[in-house]
């Protein structure tokens, strides 16, 4: 196994757990505990680690109100840059969690949590459709969330097997 | 013989079975609580989600009839097609290729159509603990032969020949094994070949867990020179496909001897499950990303769970293929039952005890690593915990 296949392992790893211990990480992956820190540092210098973050369902946080909004965004790019200006005039709202460039029938993808539908109404008429660059914008409010970074958020993972089998 | 002269109705070969250890310790652990199973012989992954459409998708077009006795021939060219790309052996589906209910039934079925009673099958132990049992009910005798632990459980040429007698007919393998996960490497079975061709015996090749080798490529026996021709390839989907409920398995061999086991299957099961093949179709076709998803995990936690072991101070040999870890408790002075039942009270985790699996079993215990990492964890800690009261 090449370095390289051991940082994707690791990445996976990292991937479906962030919170694994680098002792689990280096036994699982037969590494030493220095040789793992040290890949994941390197990882993370190189950005290739961008973030460590928590999925949480926040419906079933008691008294939380939170809304989620997909907007599709049509924009005219600029010159020199293509989209990548406007996309980042985009990004740096911070109630935005992501923007993605798309093919098809609109260019950009944006993706927004906000406290209440109004503040999502707010943020597309005061915000963002008064960009320069901004034709049109259409949104999708989110209804219920079944799987997010594939996580099953009903999920049943009961073992379902018998305690003791041949 | 006057009316009331029988004690019993039943056969005497089924009295005279012992019922499998295994069983007890599932009685003691499936009346506790917070038990952490280490004991499970089966896959944690839940059958590939394409696969389970596939089944449902040929339940919808309304395939709920009886197949061919020895399977749908779709499902049997795909077998053949399988083992040629992993393999490069030839078998022909419609003479070669028989599909069973699980690798037991195939098992059972070759069994019975190569035995005449006082035949005798070595079987190597440690071992699966129905391979002596289903040679008992065939009419046969098992002839148990014990393993070195120090060789890694590897059957060793000399001790197969000393068991040798005329009445020898024919050899259960595994590889990988279970129980140890032990895996015999092309020279270790060629070496074998070597004395199956002397004495001009039969092998039945257990390579359920084929798929899962984790350090070096699979060798099916069938592929060592000479011995496709004496050998009977037994295999199914539960173990690499996570699909043990399914019951689906299949046996690849010489014409005579399918045809024979089909005459069997014929008359007592008829046909495996419709639904299933269908699903085995879709698992052979497309799933060789999640079978190798599924792997690399599996080896994951296999050296997470040697490493553990080594740690707490049991010897523990790293395991070339299926799921189980086999480490030795003999440093603590318990057999292996009293080891895996005062584990199992006092610390709520369930392992098999080695001598289940025959006498050179005992001594170690069986734990299984298809299980979640964090319930591996705890069942560590939980292991650690036990060794230091005692």
């Amino acid at each position: 196994m090449t370095v390289n296949d051991k940082k994707i392992e690791i990445l996976e790893l990292l991937e479906k757990d962030s919170r694994l211990e680098v002792e689990k990480i280096a036994k699982m992956t037969d590494l030493s505990v220095e040789e793992t820190n040290q890949l994941i540092s390197e990882m993370e210098r190189d950005h290739i680690i961008a973030g460590y973050s928590t999925l949480i369902d926040w419906t079933k946080v008691l008294d939380y109100e939170g809304v989620t909004a997909m907007i599709d965004v049509k924009v005219t790019p600029t010159r020199g840059v293509g989209f990548d200006k406007v996309a980042e005039r985009i990004y740096r709202f911070p109630e935005v969690e992501a923007v993605y460039l798309m093919s098809g029938a609109y260019d950009l993808s944006v993706l927004i949590e906000a406290k209440t539908m109004s503040d999502i109404g707010r943020f597309v008429s005061d915000k963002l459709s008064t960009l320069e660059s901004v034709l049109s914008t259409t949104t999708h409010f989110v209804l219920k969330k079944y799987k997010h970074d594939g996580i099953i958020f009903e999920g049943d993972d009961d073992d379902k097997r018998i305690m003791v089998t041949p | 013989m006057s009316p009331s002269s029988k004690t019993t109705y039943l056969s005497k070969t089924v009295e005279q079975l012992q019922p499998s250890g295994i069983r007890r310790f599932f009685d003691l652990a499936s009346k506790m609580d917070n038990v952490i199973s280490l004991g499970v012989g089966e896959p944690d992954f839940v059958t590939p989600w394409n696969v389970i459409e596939a089944s449902f998708h040929s339940l919808e077009k309304g395939y709920t009839a009886y197949t061919a006795n020895a399977g749908m021939i779709e499902l049997r060219t795909r077998i053949s097609a399988y083992l040629k790309k992993k393999y490069q052996v030839d078998y022909d589906p419609e003479e070669q290729v028989i599909v069973t209910v699980g690798a037991s039934q195939a098992i059972d079925l070759a069994l019975r159509a190569l035995i005449d009673p006082g035949d005798e099958v070595i079987v190597v132990e440690p071992s699966f603990v129905s391979y002596a049992p289903a040679v008992s009910l065939a009419g046969g005798i098992p002839v148990k032969v014990d393993t070195d632990p120090l060789q890694q459980f590897k059957l060793e040429p000399e001790l197969l020949e000393k068991a040798i007698t005329e009445k020898t007919k024919a050899i259960m393998l595994c590889s990988p094994n279970n129980p140890t996960g032990t895996v015999l490497s092309k020279d270790e079975l060629a070496a074998i070949a070597a004395v199956v061709k002397k004495y001009d015996l039969f092998v039945l090749s257990d390579e359920i867990y084929g798929e899962l080798c984790y350090d070096e490529k699979h060798t099916s026996f069938s592929q060592i020179p000479e011995m496709k021709e004496r050998t009977l390839l037994l295999s199914g989907f539960s173990k690499a496909f996570a699909m043990t409920g399914w019951r689906l398995g299949y046996a690849v061999g010489p014409s005579e001897i399918i045809k024979a086991m089909t005459k069997i299957h014929q008359y007592t099961i008829m046909s495996a499950p419709t639904m299933a093949q269908h699903a085995a179709i879709e698992a052979l076709d497309h799933s060789e990303t999640s079978v190798q998803e599924m792997k690399k995990s599996y080896r994951q936690r296999r050296n997470f769970v040697v490493k553990e072991f080594r740690e707490m101070g049991l010897n523990c040999y790293l395991p070339g293929g299926a799921f189980y870890v086999f480490p030795s408790i003999q440093k603590t002075g318990f057999t292996s039952e009293e080891f895996a039942e005062k584990l199992l009270q006092e610390q709520r985790v369930a392992v098999v005890p080695g001598n289940v699996f025959g006498r050179s079993g005992e001594g170690y215990i069986r734990c299984s690593y298809a299980t979640s990492l964090k319930q591996l964890d705890e069942a560590m800690k939980r292991i650690r915990a036990f060794l230091q009261t005692i």
